[in-house]
Order: C-alpha cells, then structure tokens, then sequence
C-alpha cells in the first residue's frame, strides 16, 4: 500500500466523490437523447469512477463491487441489450434496428423510436463501463499480500 | 538515433500543420462535409422520424444504428481480448 493510498484526506473525498461521479454518468447515459451525453461517454465515466474507488482501496476492495462473474455476464448483456432492440423491431415487422415499428404503450412513432434509443444508449453504457472496469482489472499490477501469496502457491 | 526519430517527429509535424492550414473553419456553412444535402434531411427530419432531439444521438442510434452496433461490439471484443491474453489467476 502506498503514501498516497493511506492518506485519510484522499480516502474521504474519494468516499464521497465515487457517488456523486456515478450519479453524473447516470444522468449522461440517460441524457443522451436531449443533449451532449450518451453511453459511450457515461459509460466511461462510470467505469472511472469505480477505476478511482479501485485505485484508493485496492483491487480487493474493487472486486468486491464488481466481481469477475459480474463483469463476464454484464459486458455481454450490454450488446444483448442491443441487438435485442434490433432483433424485437424485426418481430413486428420492421428491419433490423427499425425503431417507429414496435406497437409500445400505442404510442406514435416517434416517441416509441425515442425510447428504444435510451434502451440501446443503456445497452451501450453497460458493455462500456464493464469493458473499462475489466480492462483496469486485468492489466493492473498485483497487489504485494496476493503477490506474496501465489508465490506460496508456486512453492 | 535519438536525432533520427527527433526528425521524423518534426517533419510529421511539420507536414500536419502544413496540411492543417487548408482545414476548413469551424463551423465553416460552406465546407463540403456541411454542404452535402443529407445534412439538410437530417436537420429537417430527425425530429419527427427519431423522437429525439439532439440530432448527433439521431445519427448514431438511429441512422446509423448498425455502425453503432458494430463499434460496441468492437469494445466488447477488445474486453474478451484483453480478459483471455492477460487475465490474471483466480487467487
């Protein structure tokens, strides 16, 4: 563990800022469809969020939000999530990724093309946070007790 | 060696900003990129055919949803690349 992550100032204000920055990446995943935002980009500001929290606490920390299992089954929801909403607007009809013809809460067309793009915007989000987070996991340096520890392994 | 690759950075560079004189404005009404009639529809129709109003997300989810479609699954792809070359044991 190093100086910077013992310090208490550094360990408080990441407390609190992970919250609000998840908040944020919320609202730019949703706000997508009505101004700047979108889920690539609230996607990556979710991710580093929690690439922040993991940088202060450790990986162990980190892994207890988002566990391996929960990163392997979310990255594939995300473009599940995607190609779902292509693949319903065939069942009624249209192309692929067709929007205005799913028959949703009988709604006119443009409202329903609407809301389908935020559930593709969620979709998107996801497969990208998760991505990020993995990524961070993987190619981040062992902590020194798991070190010490698969080195007993190797032994 | 180091003045070699000092070099080749100046001259790229150099031949970037020389290129990068001829871009147009920002915002330039009369660049081609703004002047190709698809424009116009976009900005006529994305409204009444997509329900949304920013047109960038018009374009990216709608328009061209199947781009969209193919970059996530781009990302994706690196992901499941990254997660089987160098992920670490299960400790």
């Amino acid at each position: 563990m190093s100086r910077i992550q013992e310090s208490v100032v550094i360990r408080t204000v990441v407390r609190i800022m992970v919250p609000f920055i998840e908040i944020f990446a919320l609202y730019v995943i949703m706000h997508g469809a009505s101004g700047p935002g979108g889920g690539f980009q609230g996607g990556v500001i979710f991710g580093a969020g929690i690439i922040l929290f993991t940088m202060i606490y450790g990986i162990k920390e980190g892994k207890q939000r988002m566990s391996d299992k929960l990163s392997r089954i979310l990255s594939s929801t995300g473009l599940s999530i995607y190609t779902g909403t292509g693949l319903l607007c065939m069942v009624f009809g249209g192309m692929f990724l067709q929007y205005n013809v799913v028959p949703l809460l009988s709604l006119d067309p443009a409202n329903v093309s609407a809301i389908l793009i935020d559930v593709v915007e969620i979709g998107i989000g996801i497969t990208v946070l998760v991505i990020m987070i993995s990524l961070f996991f993987d190619i981040s340096p062992p902590e020194e007790d798991e070190l010490r520890f698969s080195e007993e392994e190797e032994q | 060696m180091k003045i070699a690759a000092l070099l080749a950075v100046i001259l790229a560079g150099g031949m970037l900003i020389y290129a990068g004189q001829d871009l147009p404005a920002f915002g330039d009404q009369k660049s081609p990129a703004n002047q190709h009639p698809i424009v116009e529809y976009y900005i006529n129709n994305s409204q009444s055919e997509s329900g949304v109003g920013n047109i960038v997300t018009a374009v990216l989810a709608n328009y061209r949803g199947y781009d969209t479609l193919g970059e996530t699954a781009v990302i994706f792809t690196a992901g499941m690349a990254v997660l089987l070359l160098l992920r670490r044991r299960e400790i």
